[in-house]
Order: structure tokens, then sequence, then C-alpha cells
């Protein structure tokens, strides 16, 4: 695992934030997260959905959907600043820096030509190679990430190959022209358990030999806990807390995050009841004042109601949460309903 | 009071939600959707606001026949403003009156068309298997042949059995029949597409569990969430309607001279249009365009808005 | 059987459920091609007692959702019976019997955004079951009947005007599970019912699951893909590979001594969420088509302990430590059972 902190980051975001316009007034659905990620570091992203950390990805790969829109913040790769690129050189920055997979394998393939046609095309795009040399190269990414039979199933197209295998595909797709980053979106979310695995691993061990960092979207703690090396966790378009993923995993310090490890059922210890965090997200739209995780929050105080908490040193981690503050949260107030649903009910 | 409030929680969902918002942003929307009622009312109200009863032999002179509009010559009069025909009819009249009848009768057909056309839809899609082939099979056969000549055909076969006298008095029935005929498919097709994506849903699936007969899912679960696309072909066919009935009208086998559509009307000017007298049938086919096009674009408009993909 | 209450509740033998997924007939006679079945469920025998969680767990495509669509009479069994109560479900019922045996066995599905009608208002959702089965006295008893699942649920009376869009996941679910109760059943068939909700909305529909059970000695048969949920709300578990069970066990011994090694592989897929580094196989292979499944024993081609005798006999189930297992190796004593832990060292 290298040190992050030695080197220059490969990624920075500063200060994102993104925006959908709607006819009932702006959604602000990333709201000022600033984070990087170092050369050859996996950094997980986390959190349930509609926290924003998809369109996280989306924001950095240049994807957004519209009406979505960056409205704020920047992004440096490797130092160039990649958020207000025009099309055309942000197309070339993604695909040659940046790689991208996505939950689907399916979406990411087309099913009209064979796999190893867009693999030489993808290659040919990116790289000065001649199509017999660019074929080769496609061989050996699809050997690499363990097509068997790599010789023939070249010629095959995506509807010929299972989930797991198309997923495979994909990663050679991404590998193609060598990015220094891979932004993966729920890689492993539409496989099954047991190529889900399979597909970790293989990510794992490409990224190692590579070098290349990722980032991995998803809401899955456990393919985070096994790959990441840190792992940062969403909630309500902010971090809420980011820090070596042990760390995060076993001695979380923001309170949603020990709710969100607590309600996983473990095979440690058998409980009758797990460990549930009362309601649901808030939507976009009734994000409540202060902290957003505040009205599910046990812990919460006066202040949380009212002023917003920036990430600050937790131990090895930073947390959004005013208990880390010298402040703390001020006169502690009870949960506002237990058992029910309480933000959106 | 309940259901002043229900009303009043409808009306604040209808102006909430996404497709009031979309009609509200298309102003050429709006103004179809204002075109249309304002034929719908006039052609409705057309015993209260029509200056004359065209059809009416006892209130028709012969003195005034072929008056021509009075913007356009001095000797028209105030009285017939758009000019009369050659039995000294009021043409702004007829053309009140025409519409009223083409829309009664182009409802009619569509309703024809819809009730068949749903059920039909409604049994292919669910219970599949043999009954949905035949369906389908007969609905391939009906789409090969265009309205007009099913229309054409159904017209042709019931003027062989009834006679002459007894035809003119049944004319109505007979056109509502043909164009209801000729457009089922469309709705059968839709309807058996969506009730097969329905069908497998899970709350279907809750009220099988639960035992309901298939008559009851279908009626109860299926089909209510099947009505927006009903709802667009409907829209759209109405328009269909209105043009095949005075198409039928105007080859002389939809409505008679006695009781005249817009489609009759065309045909009745059309007759003397050779003499110069366009305006008998200018005003009436200008009307006809008209309401096709104010229905045509509403659909349209619809189609876009129901469709979530387009949105 | 373990539970040793002598009655079995639920009792499925030899049940096979096979899809016909040919081409029309047409085209396979103009193109000469085979007709094709998926043999979804093939043969498969669950004994379930009374207060019970029985599980069944495997990966897609395995037919445990075929089962419990079987076990509700979503399908018609291809062969097979499934006895409910001691009445056999596919006998000679009047009418009324057999909407007595439905009331009492009810569903709740996967997918909170299509098992909600979403042009019917909460209440009137709750309400059907309740209608169709003519459990309410009058319109009072039912709006006092609906306001009470509400409640169960931990919703509140005034959810019930509003419509399906108007909630979120969790919510959604929780109004299913209120539909599933209306009818006031004792069984319940619970389809992937958390598998579509975040992990955080997860542990509130289990733990309220686990609240109604000991509220009203509910039955499940509860159909998962998540090992770790498996583990923390079954007392039984059966795992399917490919329409058949492989081993059926208690909890704890599934967990702890894995016989089958289909079994075995499933427990190393487990995310050590724990950080306990324990070690696991890496997993191998995909699971085949289930058109043309291997012979014999249909896991034998990713199976490392696999021999001749796999590939052409298919092992029957063999009663071991309260359970079953359905494995040449274990039966000829090849393959030794394994000790697993997951003590937690933090």
């Amino acid at each position: 695992m290298t040190t992050p902190s030695n080197n220059p980051p490969l990624l920075e975001v500063k200060n994102l934030r993104v925006e959908f316009p709607t006819r009932r007034g702006t959604l602000l659905a990333v709201d000022d997260i600033s984070f990087d990620i170092a050369p050859g570091e996996v950094l997980g992203m986390v959190g349930e959905s509609g926290a924003g950390k998809s369109l996280t990805g989306n924001a950095i790969i240049g994807l957004l959907e519209p009406p979505g829109c960056i409205a704020g913040g920047e992004i440096r790769l490797e130092g160039r600043r990649i958020d207000n690129l025009p099309y055309e050189e942000m197309r070339k920055v993604r695909g040659a820096r940046i790689g991208a997979i996505f939950q689907d394998p399916l979406t990411s393939l087309n099913p009209l030509y064979s796999i190893g046609r867009q693999l030489v095309e993808t290659i040919q795009t990116h790289l000065p190679l001649s199509a017999a040399q660019a074929r080769t190269r496609a061989l050996d990414l699809l050997k690499e990430v363990g097509i068997p039979g790599a010789e023939t199933r070249i010629d095959h197209y995506p509807h010929q190959f299972s989930g797991g295998m198309r997923q495979r595909v994909v990663i050679a797709l991404a590998l193609c022209a060598g990015p220094r980053l891979i932004v993966a979106d729920e890689p492993t979310t539409a496989l099954d358990v047991s190529i889900q695995a399979q597909i970790i691993a293989l990510l794992k061990r490409l990224c190692r030999e590579h070098g290349t960092a990722v980032m991995l979207v998803t809401h899955d703690m456990g393919v985070i806990a096994e790959t990441a090396d840190r792992v940062a966790v969403m909630y309500a378009g902010r971090i809420a807390e980011v820090g070596p993923v042990r760390d995060v995993v076993k001695h979380a310090k923001h309170p949603y995050t020990k709710g969100l490890m607590g309600s996983i059922p473990s095979l440690g210890v058998r409980t009758e009841r797990l460990t549930q965090i009362d309601g649901a997200m808030p939507r976009l739209t009734e994000i409540p004042e202060g902290c957003a995780f505040n009205p599910r929050c046990t812990e919460r105080g006066t202040r949380c109601l009212v002023e917003r908490p920036d990430l600050m040193a937790a131990g090895t981690s930073r947390a959004a949460c005013w208990l880390h503050d010298r402040g703390g949260v001020g006169a502690p107030l009870m949960a506002q309903r237990s058992g029910g649903e309480t933000v959106d009910a | 009071m309940a259901v002043a409030s229900g009303l009043s929680g409808w009306l604040h969902r209808v102006t909430d939600s996404d497709v009031w918002w979309s009609f509200k942003s298309s102003p050429m929307t709006v103004a179809a959707a204002v075109a249309t009622l304002l034929i719908v009312a006039v052609a409705f109200l057309s015993p209260v606001l029509a200056p004359h009863t065209p059809f009416d032999p006892a209130s028709l002179n012969l003195s005034d026949g072929l008056k021509p509009p009075v913007l356009v010559s001095p000797d028209g009069e105030w009285a017939f403003p758009l000019g009369t025909d050659d039995q000294g009819r009021d043409v702004l009249s007829s053309i009140m009156y025409g519409t009223r009848l083409s829309l009664v009768v182009s409802l009619a057909a569509v309703a024809v068309a819809m009730v068949l056309g749903i059920s039909l839809g409604l049994i292919s899609g669910y219970f599949g298997g043999a009954v949905d082939a035949v369906i389908m099979r007969v609905a391939d056969v009906q789409l090969t042949f265009p309205a007009i000549l099913v229309a054409l055909l159904i017209d042709g076969v019931v003027r062989g059995i009834i006679s002459v006298k007894r035809h003119d008095e049944i004319a109505i029935f007979v056109v509502v029949g043909a164009i209801g005929l000729s457009f089922w498919v469309s709705y059968a097709r839709t309807v058996r597409g969506s009730v097969m994506v329905e069908r497998n849903k899970e709350y279907v699936q809750a009220a099988r569990v639960i035992g309901l007969s298939p008559l009851l899912i279908m009626v109860r679960h299926v089909l209510p969430n099947v009505t927006g696309p009903v709802l667009v072909i409907a829209t759209l066919n109405l328009g269909l309607a209105v043009i095949t009935e005075a198409t039928l009208s105007f080859l002389g086998v939809g409505l008679p001279s006695t009781e005249p559509s817009l489609g009759t009307l065309i045909r009745l000017g059309n007759e003397v249009l050779q003499s110069g007298d366009w305006w008998i049938t200018v005003f009436p086919g200008a009307t006809l365009a008209a309401l096709v096009l104010a229905v045509n674009l509403l659909g349209d408009w619809l189609r876009d808005a129901l469709n979530p993909k387009l949105r | 059987m373990p539970d040793g209450t002598g009655t079995q509740f639920v009792r499925i033998a030899g049940l096979k459920r096979y899809f016909d997924v040919s081409a029309p007939w047409l085209v396979r006679m103009i193109e000469s091609r085979p007709r094709q079945i998926v043999q979804a469920v093939d043969g498969i025998d669950i004994e379930i007692a009374k207060g019970e969680t029985f599980s069944l767990v495997g990966e897609s495509g395995c037919g445990k959702s075929t089962v419990a669509r079987l076990v509700v009479g979503l399908y018609p069994p291809t062969d097979g019976t499934i006895e409910f109560d001691g009445n056999d479900m596919a006998g000679r019922h009047s009418r009324a019997d057999m909407a007595a045996l439905r009331r009492r066995m009810q569903m709740i599905f996967q997918d909170p955004y299509a098992s909600l009608n979403p042009r019917w208002r909460v209440f009137d959702i709750i309400a059907e079951p309740i209608r169709a089965f003519g459990l309410s006295k009058d319109k009072a008893d039912l709006q006092k009947r609906v306001e009470d699942l509400l409640r169960q649920v931990k919703l509140t009376p005034a959810d019930g005007r509003k419509f399906p869009h108007e909630f979120s996941g969790g919510q959604r679910q929780r109004v299913s599970i209120a539909r599933a109760l209306a009818s006031q059943p004792e069984f319940l068939v619970c389809d992937e019912p958390t598998s579509a909700l975040d992990v955080s909305v997860q542990a509130q529909i289990l733990n309220l699951m686990v609240d109604l059970q000991r509220r009203f000695g509910l039955t499940y048969l509860f159909i998962s893909h998540n090992l770790a949920v498996v583990y923390h709300i079954s007392t039984r578990v059966g795992v399917m590979y490919l329409g058949r069970l492989v081993e059926v066990a208690p909890t704890e011994t599934l967990f702890t001594r894995p016989k089958h090694p289909y079994t075995r592989m499933l427990l190393d897929t487990i995310p050590d969420l724990d950080m306990t580094g324990r070690q696991r196989a890496p997993v191998a292979g995909e699971v085949p088509s289930p058109i043309n499944p291997p012979s014999g024993c249909t896991f034998h081609p990713r199976c490392p302990f696999a021999n001749d005798r796999c590939k052409v006999e298919r092992p029957m189930p063999l009663a071991i430590e309260g359970g079953t297992v359905a494995c040449h190796a274990i039966e000829e004593g090849r393959l030794p059972v394994e000790e697993r832990s997951y003590a937690v060292n933090s």
C-alpha cells in the first residue's frame, strides 16, 4: 500500500458543488466537498442512495447528466484543472488519463461490435499504435483480466459473455490507454456474490500492478472494506467522514458512520436486533438546517441544529461532527422520535 | 366538505404535476387547447348561438340563395356573415351544426374503438397464449386495410342489407361503427404491451396471492396503469376520426345531406365550386383543418408529456 | 426435525418447476431448434416448523425465488406437493376453503417500487386483502384495522391518505409488510425483502420483521442472496444451487461447520467487515446455465473435490448434524467437515 501523504495528489477535488436546476428551484446534490486521491491509492466513496456519491464520480469524469452541472469548486488531475475543459478536450482526458467502469457492463459495451474491435478502437484513439499492435495489446489486456480463451473470445460480441466476464471486458476497456485513475461506479452491484469477489480481487490486483488509482463508488461497505485504502462516507451531498478504511470501519467517528456500520449484520456476533438509524436520508428539497444528519442523530445537541460542521480532525480520520470540536455539540437533545421514520414521514 | 377538500386536493395535484407544468410552458399547446375548446363549445352550443336553423326547411327562403360573405362582397348581408348556399342556408350556421355532428360521430367512434381495443388488449395481454395469438393475428389483418377501406366495406355491406330509406336513419350508426372498427387495433396493441409489462409487476402478483379473479385484477389494478398511452392514442385518433368521417361523407357514403357534417358540407359546396361560389366549401374546409390541427397538436404534446424518456 | 415440535407447518416434497423457454413453434420448426426447458426447481424437499424462519440462499438463477412463488401459488408446480398445515395446496378444495388457506399465507416482495400499485392510496392498498377476504364488519372496523396495521409497521394513520410515490423505499416496504399482515396470516414468504434497500433501512426492516414475528408468532420463508442477512435472521438455512438444495442445516451449524463445497465457497464470498483478516479461498467459476445443467452433481465443474462419480450420479440428501447434505464427497468421508469461526478481535 502506498502512503498517500508523501506524494503530491493525483486527483484533487476542492469545494465541488453539483447542482440540479429544476422548476421547483435548484437542488444542491453535492454540497462543497473536497478530497484527494494519491497515485495508486484506492479511495472508497460510500453512501446510501441519493447521497451524491455517483454524481461526484460523474463530475470527475465529466459525464454529469444534464441538467446537472458543476456549480462551483475545481477538480485537478495531476495538477491540471479538468472540470472546465471543453467537451473534446475532456474526451481525450477520459480514456487516456481517467478510465470509467459502470454498474451495468452491458451499457458500457456496444452490442453491435465485437469486443476486440471496441478495444482496438479505444486503444488507437488514445495511443499511437498500428492496428496489429493495438490488437496485440487488446489480447494482452483480455488475458490480464482473466478471460479464458482470449484468442477466440476477442472476436465475440458482448451478448456472448456472462455478466462477470462482461465486467472483466469493461475493466480491460478502462485500462486500454493505461490511465492514472479509474472511477468505478458500483462495479459489482449487478453481479452475483461469487462473481463480485472475483471482480474485486481482479480490480485490486490490476491497480497494484499498474499503479493505477481507483475511486470506488459503492453502497456496499463490504466491497469497501475489502478493497479500499481510504474511505469517504457521504451523507446528503456532503462528506460525513473520511479516513483510513480500517479506522472508519472499526472505529467510526461520525454518528452516521457508527450507525451505518452497526446496521450491517455481522457474522461475529449474532444479535436479536440490529443497530438501526431511525428515519431516512432527507430528500434534497428537505435538507435540514445545521448538520444534515441531526434529525436522526442520537448524540445531537443544540449546536447541531443551527451550525453546519465541516470536516475536522477526529483521531486518524476526519469527521464532520461537532462531537470532535472543542466547542462540542451544545446542550444535548433527545432524538426526535425513536422507532419511526422522522425525516420525510 | 369532504368532497370540496377532495376536489381542491385533486386540483392541487393537477396544478402541481409535471404534466401541467409542461402544458403551461408550451404556448403552442395552450393555443391548441384554447382553439379546441372554442370550436367544441361553439359547436355544442350551436342551437343557442347559431343565427339560423339551416336544416329546418320552413325557415329557408330560396331568394336568400348564394349570397357571398359580407366582408368580400357588397352583395353580402349581415344576416348571413359567411354567405349562403344555393338553398339559402346560412353557411356559418351550417358549419356550427356540422361541426357538432362531426364531433359527435368522431367521439362516439373513438369511444367504440377504445372499448373494443382496450378489452381485447387486456384479454390478449393478460391471458397470452392462443387467445393472444388469435386476437393479434386478427389485428394484423385489420391493419393491412386502410381505415377508409374498412369503413367503405362496412358501409357497403350495410347498404346491401338495408333499404335506402332506412339507411339514412341509421347512417350515423354505420359511420360510427365503421370508423370505430377500423381504429381499435392501435388501442389493443398498446394496451396489450402495457399489460404484459404490468402483469409481471409485483403489485399484480400481490393481488394474485390474495386470490383476486383475473377480471378484478385487470379492471382494478392493470387498467388504471395503462390509461396514459390510451389517452394519447385517443386524442390523436380523434383528429383522425374527424378526417375519416369527413372523407366518408365527402365520398357520399357518410352522413346524408339532410344531416350534414363538415364532410357533407364540403361535398355539397364542391358541387358548386366551379361556378365561383367558393365560400360554401372553403369555410367548412377551413373549420375542419383548424379542428384537426388543434386536436393533433394537443395529442402530440400529450404523447411527449406522458413519455418520461423524452422529458 | 431439530425443533422437535413434531408437526411440520409447511412441508414441501419433491417440488419441481420447469419453464418452457423455447422459441415460438414456427421458428422452432423452420430453424429446427429443439425445445428448451429450464429446470428452475428440480426436486426439493423442505420442512418448516411453526414459528421458525427458514431461509433459502443461493445465487441468481438458483431457483430460490421460484420456490417462493410456487409456495404461495403464483405458479403451479410441475411435480411434487406443497402441504400447508396438513392441507395439500393442490388438492381439491372448495372456493371458501381455498380462500381460507390463502388468507393464512402472504408474501412480501423484493422491489418496493413495483410492489405497490402507483395509482392507489396506501389505505386502499392495505385494505385490499381485508376486503377481499371479508374480514371487516363495517367501514369503521376497516378504518381501525388499517390504522392499526400502519402503526404496527411504524407509520402513522395519516400516511394512509398518501400515494406510494410520496414515500421512501423503506417506507414503501413497510406498507408492503402492512398489506401482507392485513389478512392476519401465519406464514409469510419473503422474497429478498431488503435487497433493494440501503443498509440502514435494511436494518430497520429486519428489526421490524423480527418484532412482528415475535408478536404474532409468524413463520417465515425468507429468500435472500445476502449471507450476512440470512445468518442474522434465520433459524435454519437451505442452500440452493441450480434448482436443487445442496445443504440444509441450523444456521449456526451451517456457518460454523459448513459441509457442502458450494456452501463453503459461498461463505468465502462474505466480505470481511470485522477486519479479522480471516483466510478465504479465492472463488472460481460461474453458475452454468440452468437450461443444460451439468450431469450428476450440478456443482461438479466448479468443485475442487469432484471425482468421476460426481460427474455421473446425482447425490441424494443425506441426514447429518440436524440437517441434510447432498454431496458424494461428504457421504464417502472424502471431505472432512471444516470448522470456521468469525470471532471479532478488535
